[in-house]
């Protein structure tokens, strides 16, 4: 939680301001970072920054935003903190009643429809998280869902979410959608080479924002399971 | 409420958990939010001016004023025809959004305004069609479809919904075409184009439909084409062209182009 200082516009006043100022509760504060997904033939990825951070202030360098849901599921929830806990234990809780119900885990698609029924419940007082699942459809392949704050979702084959998402974003369509690229042969993405597109982005995400840095932590989903891998970023 | 009840048979009390703090939260969210900016601008479709604000929660959720949506009715049925676009104050948060919803296999809802809004109670008119068709052994018609979805958004009117849909399909009167949106709105009508792109595809549509007698072929060209001229001339429109033809036999997606390739196309016709 975060007392804004407002001025007579409504905006965020500057760091130095001296003057009157209103102070008005909000129930959301900001936490930054940023978090990416990207689907292959036979493997997902889902990567998130690890800094956490409020206003001016850095709380943790150690606080990832992947949360592993099953062995075939990795969400990416990026925004207001208090709101990604929160989310991500529900999305558990009915992970596990519907494991006792039905006697079989939610695939992927399955999780993304009730995330955004979640998600929608609140359509009046939104949870404020940028939500992306990454994971392995039915068949096998890759999938990745990305969410709005409250619920509409689409499958597709990469997203950014976060901070730095408007950044990341272009870099994805041109490399990974070969959009903006003319007489290009269109190759399909292997796991080593998407690891490799994953981090150099988040480097360069990590230059020029400032929310995102510290570490970035990949997860990778395949059919064996979900592999682990951290990469350092600047601390700066 | 609709809502709460429909949750509240898929989770245990995480619906009471919302309904004690919409006290707490409605006075305070407008404020912070600005939602209710939305409700006034619904029939006109101006641009929302909270795009100005930065980063935060006044404009995180997708709205999709941004669109060009169109539907009308021929003699061999009704023509569907929507962009792709959905923007997040003036970022271009997707380019491939499927704004047209498949309810049933007879019948198609379009999506304009809050995308999460659309796909949400479509989804859930989805629901009551089918509990309808079990109950009484026959399709639902248009008309009916249409009607539920007004009484359950007009149970929320003023609460900051924003959804302008068109419902389509065949029953046994022959093609049918409703526009339903959040203000409690309900139209029938041959000709509808929803968003802020709207106004293009009517000089398009309208000056094409005047020869009566269309041939399927030439009512998809024609709906393509007014997307197209919206998305060229509508910033907040583009991406891809999907077309749907309702008949009787149910409909059929008939294409999805791309508009810088319809664009080279066109280009190349008239040379």
């Amino acid at each position: 939680m975060f007392t804004q200082v407002y001025g007579d516009n409504g905006k965020m006043k500057e760091y130095h301001y001296t003057g009157p100022v209103e102070h008005r509760f909000s129930p959301y504060s900001f936490n930054g970072g940023t978090v990416l997904a990207v689907a292959g033939e036979d493997f997902a990825i889902v990567a998130s920054d690890t800094r956490l951070s409020e206003g001016y202030s850095i709380h943790s360098r150690d606080s990832p935003k992947c949360y592993k849901l099953t062995n075939t599921t990795v969400i990416g929830c990026s925004g207001f903190h208090g709101d990604c806990l929160t989310l991500t234990k529900i999305i558990d809780a009915r992970l596990k009643m519907y494991k006792h119900s039905n006697n079989k885990s939610m695939t992927s698609g399955a999780i993304a429809a009730t995330l955004s029924t979640i998600l929608y419940g609140r359509r009046f007082f939104p949870y404020y998280v940028y939500n992306i699942i990454g994971g392995l459809d039915e068949e096998g392949k890759g999938a990745v869902y990305s969410f709005d704050p409250v619920g509409s979702y689409q499958r597709g084959t990469y997203k950014a979410g976060g901070s730095a998402s408007a950044m990341l974003q272009p870099l994805l369509d041109n490399q990974i959608g070969f959009k903006n690229m003319e007489g290009v042969q269109h190759l399909p993405l292997n796991q080593e080479k998407a690891v490799q597109l994953v981090k150099d982005v988040f480097i360069s995400a990590a230059e020029r924002d400032v929310y995102t840095g510290d570490a970035l932590r990949i997860c990778i989903v395949t059919k064996e399971g979900i592999k682990e891998e951290t990469v350092p970023l600047r601390k700066d | 409420m609709a809502l709460a009840s429909v949750l509240q048979s898929e989770s245990v009390d995480f619906s009471n958990y919302g309904r004690q703090r919409h006290g707490f939260a409605s006075g305070l969210y407008e404020a912070e939010l600005g939602l209710e900016s939305v409700g006034g601008d619904r029939l006109s479709f101006a641009l929302s001016t909270s795009c100005s604000n930065e980063d935060g929660p006044d404009r995180k959720i997708e709205f999709l004023h941004g669109t060009t949506t169109l539907a009308f009715k021929f003699q061999h049925g009704v023509i569907v025809a929507v962009d792709s676009r959905a923007t997040a104050g003036s970022y271009i948060a997707s380019q491939t959004v499927k704004k047209v919803i498949e309810i049933n296999p007879y019948l198609l809802g379009t999506m304009a305004g809050g995308a999460a809004d659309c796909s949400f109670w479509e989804r859930l008119l989805a629901r009551q069609c089918r509990v309808y068709e079990l109950r009484n052994k026959e399709r639902i018609s248009v008309a009916a479809a249409s009607k539920l979805l007004a009484n359950m958004v007009y149970q929320y009117k003023g609460m900051g919904l924003s959804m302008g849909t068109m419902v389509c399909g065949w029953d046994k009167t022959g093609p049918g075409l409703y526009y339903v949106d959040s203000e409690g709105n309900r139209v029938c009508g041959d000709l509808f184009a929803v968003g802020s792109g709207s106004m293009y595809a009517y000089g398009i549509v309208d000056s094409g439909l005047k020869q009566k007698d269309l041939t399927v072929e030439e009512a998809c060209d024609l709906g393509r084409r007014a997307i197209y001229q919206a998305t060229y001339r509508d910033a907040y429109s583009g991406g891809q062209v999907n077309l749907y033809h309702v008949h009787s036999e149910g409909w059929t997606r008939v294409s999805q182009s791309d508009v810088l390739m319809l664009h080279q196309q066109y280009q190349a016709e008239k040379a």
